[in-house]
C-alpha cells in the first residue's frame, strides 16, 4: 500500500451490501439512457450543439432515436422508482436535515446532522424530482412527437394543437434544463461524497460510509445481520 | 392588362438568377451577408376574382411531380381536405353570410405558405441550412438538411408546414422557387383562369392591390383591402381581400399573425439561459469541490462502523 492509499482510504472491514445486481443493471440503464437523451436532445436544443447529432448516425437519426430512448428511460426509471420509493418517503428528520443543508455541504459537518436512514433529504430531493420531471418530460415529449401524437389520437382521442405543441416545446425544454441539473447534483455529490460510487459498481460500501453517511441505515443493516464482516488479517476488499 | 403569357426562352440555358450566395438567413447557422439585395418578389392572391377551380392545386401538383392519394370527401368543397406534404396549396371554401346584407358569400382561400419576411419555422428549426430565405423574400426548405422534428409547424404562424410520412421532412410552397430562378411565374400562377393569381415584384403587387382595393370599394366593398400583415413584417404572398377587417373569416386566416411568444421564449432566450443554468450548475460543483475538498470516510469512521458489528479488535 502506498502513503497516499493508506492516507486517504483508510482500512475497512465491514461491508454493506447497498445495491443489489438487477439495481445496479437498472440503474446503469437509466444512466446510459438518460445521457444518450440529454446529447441528442441538447444537439436540437441549441444550434451550436448540433454536431452532437454525428454521435447518432446524423441529424435525422438522432431525431427518431431521442424519442424511443425515451421511452426506455420512462420504463427503466419506473424500475428504480419500484424499486426505491419506500426508502425515499419523507419523514420528519428530512426538514431538520434541509435547514441545516450547509453543513450538510461541507465536508465534516454532518456531525451537526440528524442520523439519516438509507437516504439524506438531498436523495430524496433528486429522487422526486426526477420522478416529476420525468413525467413531465414523457407527457410533453408524446406532444412534440409525431408517433406520440397519432398514438394520443388514436388510443385516448386526445388532439394535440399546434398551440399544445408550443406549451410543450417550452415546458419540455424547461424541464430537460432542469432535469439536466439535478442530474449534475446526483453526479457531482456521488464523485464528492468519496466511496460513494463503489455503491452503484460493487454493490457494497464500506462500514465507515455507512457510519458516515447513513448511520440509520448502517444500524438497521447490522440489526438485520446484512454486514459483511472481515477479519483484520484477511484481505480487504477495498 | 394581363396579357396571355408567352412561354419563356428556353433555347439557351442561363445561370439562375439566384442562389445560395443570395441568402439573408439560413436556420441554425448564420449566412455572410450577401453581396447583392435581390428585389422582393410577391404573389397576389384575389380572392374576390377567385372562382374555385383548383386549377392551381393541379398545376402545383404537375409541376412538382407530387400525387395526392384519394381522400374522403367531408360535404364540402375542399379538397382534400387540409394541406398535405403533397399538396402545398388547398383551396379552402368557406360559405360565408354577409350580416349587414343576409347574403350568402363564397369565401374561397387559397391556403399555402405566405413566405413570411420573419419566418416563424425558420426561428423554430434546429437543422442548420434546413429552412433558408432568399433576399428576394422565398422561404424555402431544403430536404437534404430537414431532420424532420416538426419544430417547423410549433414555428408557423399559418400552420402550413407538414411532415412526410415517406421521408420524414416537412413540406410546404416553395414559391416555385425552381421556376422564379429561371425567370418563369409560380406554376400556380400561370394556370389561374380568371388572374386571380398575379406574380411580380413586391412593389407592382401592392400598386396592383391598391386598384383593386378601388375597383371592390366602389362595388360596395368598403373593407376591402390587402393582407400583407405587419406581425411577421409582411409577406411574400398577399391576398387582396373583400372584407380585411375580418381576415378569420376566411377558412381561419390569423387576424394578426405573429411568431408565438412562446416560440421566441423557447428558440430566443431561452436556449441560451438553459445552457447557462446548466454551464452554471457544473461551475457551482467545481468551486464546492475546490473549497471544500473531498468528504471522505475517515478511519474513526471505519472504526465506528466495526464496533457496530460487533467486530471490534
Amino acid at each position: 500500500m502506498t502513503d497516499r492509499t493508506h492516507d486517504d482510504i483508510p482500512e475497512a472491514h465491514v461491508r454493506v451490501p447497498r445495491y443489489s445486481g438487477s439495481a445496479r443493471v437498472n440503474h446503469w440503464i437509466v444512466a446510459i439512457s438518460f445521457i444518450l437523451l440529454g446529447l441528442s436532445g441538447l444537439a436540437l436544443f441549441h444550434p451550436s450543439l448540433f454536431g452532437l447529432t454525428v454521435l447518432f448516425g446524423g441529424g435525422q437519426n438522432a431525431r427518431w432515436l431521442h424519442p424511443w430512448l425515451g421511452i426506455v428511460l420512462v420504463i427503466a426509471f419506473f424500475g428504480l422508482f419500484v424499486r426505491f420509493v419506500s426508502q425515499n418517503l419523507p419523514e420528519r428528520t428530512d426538514i431538520t436535515w434541509l435547514a441545516r443543508l450547509r453543513y450538510a455541504l461541507s465536508a465534516g459537518g454532518e456531525d451537526y446532522l440528524p442520523e439519516v436512514g438509507k437516504y439524506n433529504a438531498g436523495q430524496k430531493f433528486v429522487f422526486w424530482s426526477q420522478t416529476l420531471l420525468i413525467l413531465v418530460l414523457l407527457g410533453s415529449g408524446l406532444c412534440l412527437w409525431q408517433q406520440g401524437q397519432d398514438y394520443l389520437e388514436r388510443t385516448l382521442g386526445i388532439h394535440v394543437s399546434i398551440e399544445t405543441m408550443r406549451w410543450a416545446a417550452v415546458i419540455h425544454a424547461t424541464a430537460a434544463v432542469l432535469t439536466i441539473i439535478v442530474f449534475v447534483i446526483h453526479v457531482y455529490s456521488a464523485i464528492w461524497v468519496r466511496g460513494t460510487i463503489d455503491a452503484m459498481t460493487s454493490g457494497t460500501v464500506t462500514g465507515g460510509w455507512g457510519w458516515r453517511h447513513h448511520r440509520r441505515w448502517l444500524r438497521r443493516k447490522v440489526r438485520e445481520g446484512d454486514v459483511d464482516v472481515e477479519h483484520p488479517k484477511g484481505t480487504s476488499g477495498s | 392588362m394581363f396579357p396571355p403569357l408567352p412561354n419563356p426562352d428556353v433555347s439557351a440555358q442561363k445561370p439562375p438568377l439566384f442562389g445560395e450566395q443570395d441568402l439573408v438567413r439560413r436556420s441554425a447557422s448564420r449566412v455572410p451577408a450577401p453581396a447583392r439585395q435581390l428585389t422582393p418578389v410577391a404573389k397576389l392572391i384575389d380572392v374576390s376574382k377567385c372562382i374555385g377551380c383548383k386549377a392551381c392545386q393541379a398545376a402545383c401538383l404537375e409541376w412538382n411531380d407530387l400525387r395526392e392519394k384519394v381522400g374522403v370527401n367531408r360535404g364540402v368543397l375542399d379538397n382534400p381536405d387540409d394541406l398535405t406534404p403533397d399538396s402545398l396549396t388547398v383551396m379552402r371554401f368557406t360559405e360565408w353570410i354577409n350580416p349587414s346584407t343576409d347574403t350568402l358569400e363564397w369565401l374561397i382561400r387559397k391556403d399555402g405558405c405566405m413566405h413570411c419576411a420573419e419566418p416563424g419555422c425558420l426561428e423554430a428549426c434546429p437543422a442548420p441550412g434546413a429552412i433558408v430565405q432568399y433576399s428576394n423574400g422565398i422561404v424555402d426548405f431544403i430536404h437534404e438538411n430537414c431532420i424532420g422534428c416538426g419544430y417547423c409547424i410549433k414555428g408557423c404562424p399559418f400552420n402550413i408546414p407538414r411532415i412526410s410520412r415517406v421521408d420524414n421532412t416537412a413540406y410546404k410552397c416553395t414559391l416555385c422557387s425552381d421556376r422564379i430562378a429561371v425567370g418563369q411565374g409560380p406554376a400556380c400562377q400561370k394556370a389561374c383562369p380568371t388572374q386571380a393569381i398575379v406574380f411580380g415584384t413586391k412593389d407592382e403587387m401592392k400598386a396592383w392591390a391598391d386598384l383593386r382595393k378601388k375597383d371592390l370599394k366602389s362595388r360596395g366593398f368598403d373593407k376591402a383591402g390587402l393582407y400583407d400583415p405587419p406581425g411577421v413584417s409582411g409577406t411574400h404572398v398577399m391576398y387582396v381581400l373583400h372584407h380585411a377587417d375580418q381576415p378569420h373569416i376566411y377558412a381561419g386566416l390569423p387576424d394578426n399573425p405573429r411568431i408565438s411568444p412562446l416560440v421566441r421564449a423557447w428558440k430566443g432566450a431561452g436556449k441560451y439561459a438553459g445552457l447557462g443554468l446548466i454551464a452554471l450548475s457544473v461551475v457551482a460543483g467545481v468551486i464546492h469541490h475546490l473549497v471544500q475538498g473531498p468528504n471522505r470516510v475517515t478511519q474513526h469512521d471505519e472504526e465506528e462502523a466495526e464496533r457496530l458489528a460487533g467486530d471490534k479488535p
